[in-house]
């Protein structure tokens, strides 16, 4: 053969491989599998729709306050710009472990047992990447954040759903917690205050739970993201409960409580062993979460608390204000004690939660998440968000009150 | 916990129109629970007067403000309550303030000109027995009143759906 003959050779088979090059089998099985989150559906509907009314969004519609913010703009101007350890700041696990002793009455050593992440989601993804070897199970009460059986997925993990109801206020049960309970079960993910529902645990509702735990000497992952979201008593974390500190990696951060979720700042809370692995994967993943998140971070547990009580404030007058208003209108729904989401049953409309979401957006231009997008057990109702001004919430209801009467209801 | 008079206080000093029944809800309680509370409150001089929050510079009212300064000499058996009391009697005096510092009093002023305003300081305030010096400042613009900003800005957007 010619020189020019080889080469043209060569270009033919190139381009017969690039034929054949289709990226989608290159994707992991577990990814191609994972369905996308029902939120994104939603998202794509309300994209270029005008004057949408949303009580659809997972977080606050405040600004951070401004004193926060401040100090993180100061810290910028004095180029604090570098990474942090992988731990985070000292000084920022240095005080959390203070205000976690005065909020809760727990010890944490700053220096084995306080990682900082970005945003609880990562903590979410570490604690089951650090703790779940292929096959092992954990129990996901639904409904639920949209991540939990995503990220146990990731993990190797198989996820366990176990169904909460309304008829319950939606609290995990012991006796479907031991029905959900294997040989194979490692680890429960807990997360009360509770997205979608708004429900909470009392103390206990815990001890029940926490019975079951020590029995099958299972691993407790808590996000209690929502903590300082409690409006009628006060928060309790599984962590509190006798002998279940250890057995905890407890996650929390500041998005929620101090309207800071863009910063993407979260941490955990646990054993050293488990907290080393999960700072092992966040030290190769991440390295460090944002230095100027972390700073700002600092000021809000120093001085943040007078702007947390008022915003919780006027979460709880919203949603005694939201809660009446759903009487009104005639759909049931239990007095959320947590959180900011209502979660309204639509049963009765005869619609599924998809139709109903999809419809009421877009015949009346009103955003809200289907149930089910939180887990099967979500069927049949809707996440209303009431972070949003008392002025919307009155209009989004008038809205929801005429799709109600084009229903014939 | 804040006490039930000051949760309705805190939602009146926000919204003045809020009614007792849409006050109820918010906080939890009967409308009459809060009626009466609210007739306590302005009994008791607790609540002064229900106003609203105007922007004039917006409609432009031909007014200009003036916050002045005093320092006083006290007089035997008078306190600061008799001067303070003194000014807060002219209609042009919009608030009157006793405070620390360099000065004693500070009140604001609403006059139809700048010249209306000095004369007012010079002959009413100046000439009253035991004022000293008085040092006024005119407004040039207002940025926040009453804890609400009067400027515009655009409010930075949130997603529509997020989890």
């Amino acid at each position: 053969m010619m020189k020019s003959d080889i080469s043209a050779n060569n270009k033919k088979l190139a381009m017969e491989k690039t034929s054949l090059w289709r990226p989608g089998s290159h994707l992991s099985s577990t990814v191609r599998d994972m369905p996308p989150s029902g939120i994104r559906k939603f998202f794509d509907i309300v994209v270029g729709m005008e004057d949408v009314i949303s009580l659809g969004v997972g977080e606050p519609d405040f600004a951070t306050p401004w004193h926060i913010r401040e100090a993180c703009i100061y810290s910028l101007e004095g180029g604090h710009t570098s990474y942090t350890p992988n731990k985070g700041l000292f000084e920022l696990r240095e005080i959390l472990a203070e205000s976690t002793k005065e909020d809760l009455g727990l010890d944490y050593d700053p220096e084995e047992e306080i990682l900082i992440t970005t945003g609880v989601s990562e903590a979410v993804d570490l604690a089951f990447r650090a703790t779940i070897n292929p096959g092992d199970e954990v129990i996901v009460p639904q409904p639920c954040y949209v991540a939990y059986v995503p990220d146990v997925l990731l993990a190797g993990g198989v996820p366990r759903p176990v169904a909460t109801r309304l008829s319950e206020e939606f609290k995990l049960r012991p006796e479907d917690f031991q029905d959900a309970i294997n040989e194979k079960t490692k680890a429960l993910i807990l997360s009360y205050p509770n997205n979608p529902t708004g429900a909470i645990m009392t103390r206990e509702d815990l001890e029940e739970i926490a019975d079951l735990v020590v029995e099958n000497d299972l691993l407790v992952i808590s996000d209690e993201v929502y903590d300082k979201l409690t409006y009628n008593g006060r928060h309790t974390s599984f962590a509190q409960l006798e002998g279940m500190q250890e057995r905890t990696v407890l996650l929390n951060g500041m998005s929620k409580s101090c309207a800071m979720t863009g910063w993407r700042v979260g941490y955990a809370l646990g054993d050293p062993a488990i907290l080393g692995a999960m700072t092992k994967v966040h030290q190769y993943t991440m390295l460090c979460a944002p230095t100027m998140a972390q700073v700002a971070a600092v000021e809000a547990i120093r001085r943040g608390e007078k702007e947390i009580k008022a915003m919780k404030r006027e979460y709880d007058r919203r949603r005694r204000l939201f809660v009446s208003e759903l009487e009104r209108l005639g759909l049931p729904c239990f007095e959320p004690k947590g959180a900011f989401y209502a979660f309204p049953s639509i049963e009765g409309t005869g619609l599924s939660s998809e139709e109903f979401a999809e419809q009421l957006l877009k015949e009346q231009k009103v955003a809200a998440v289907p149930g089910n997008a939180f887990g099967e057990s979500g069927e049949g109702f809707l996440r209303c968000s009431y972070a949003t001004s008392r002025e919307e919430i009155l209009e989004a209801v008038d809205r929801i009150e005429r799709f109600l009467a084009g229903l014939g209801l | 916990m804040m006490d039930f008079a000051k949760e309705i206080l805190e939602v009146l000093e926000e919204n003045a129109r809020a009614t007792p029944g849409e006050i109820a809800t918010l906080l939890g309680r009967s409308e009459e629970e809060v009626a009466a509370e609210i007739k306590n409150l302005e009994e008791s001089g607790v609540i002064r007067k229900y106003m609203t929050m105007i922007n004039w510079e917006k409609i432009d009212d031909g007014y200009v403000y003036a916050m002045i300064e005093l320092k006083v000499s006290l007089q035997r058996d008078k306190g600061y309550d008799a001067i303070a009391e003194r000014i807060a009697r002219f209609s042009e005096v919009q608030s009157v303030r006793l405070i620390s510092g360099d000065h004693d009093i500070s009140f604001t002023v609403r006059g139809k000109s700048m010249k209306n305003v000095a004369f007012f300081v010079t002959e009413k305030i100046a000439t009253l027995e035991g004022v000293e010096s008085t040092c006024t400042h005119f407004v040039l613009k207002s940025y926040k009143e009453h804890g609400v900003t009067l400027y515009d800005r655009t409010q930075p957007k949130r997603l529509v759906v997020t989890a």
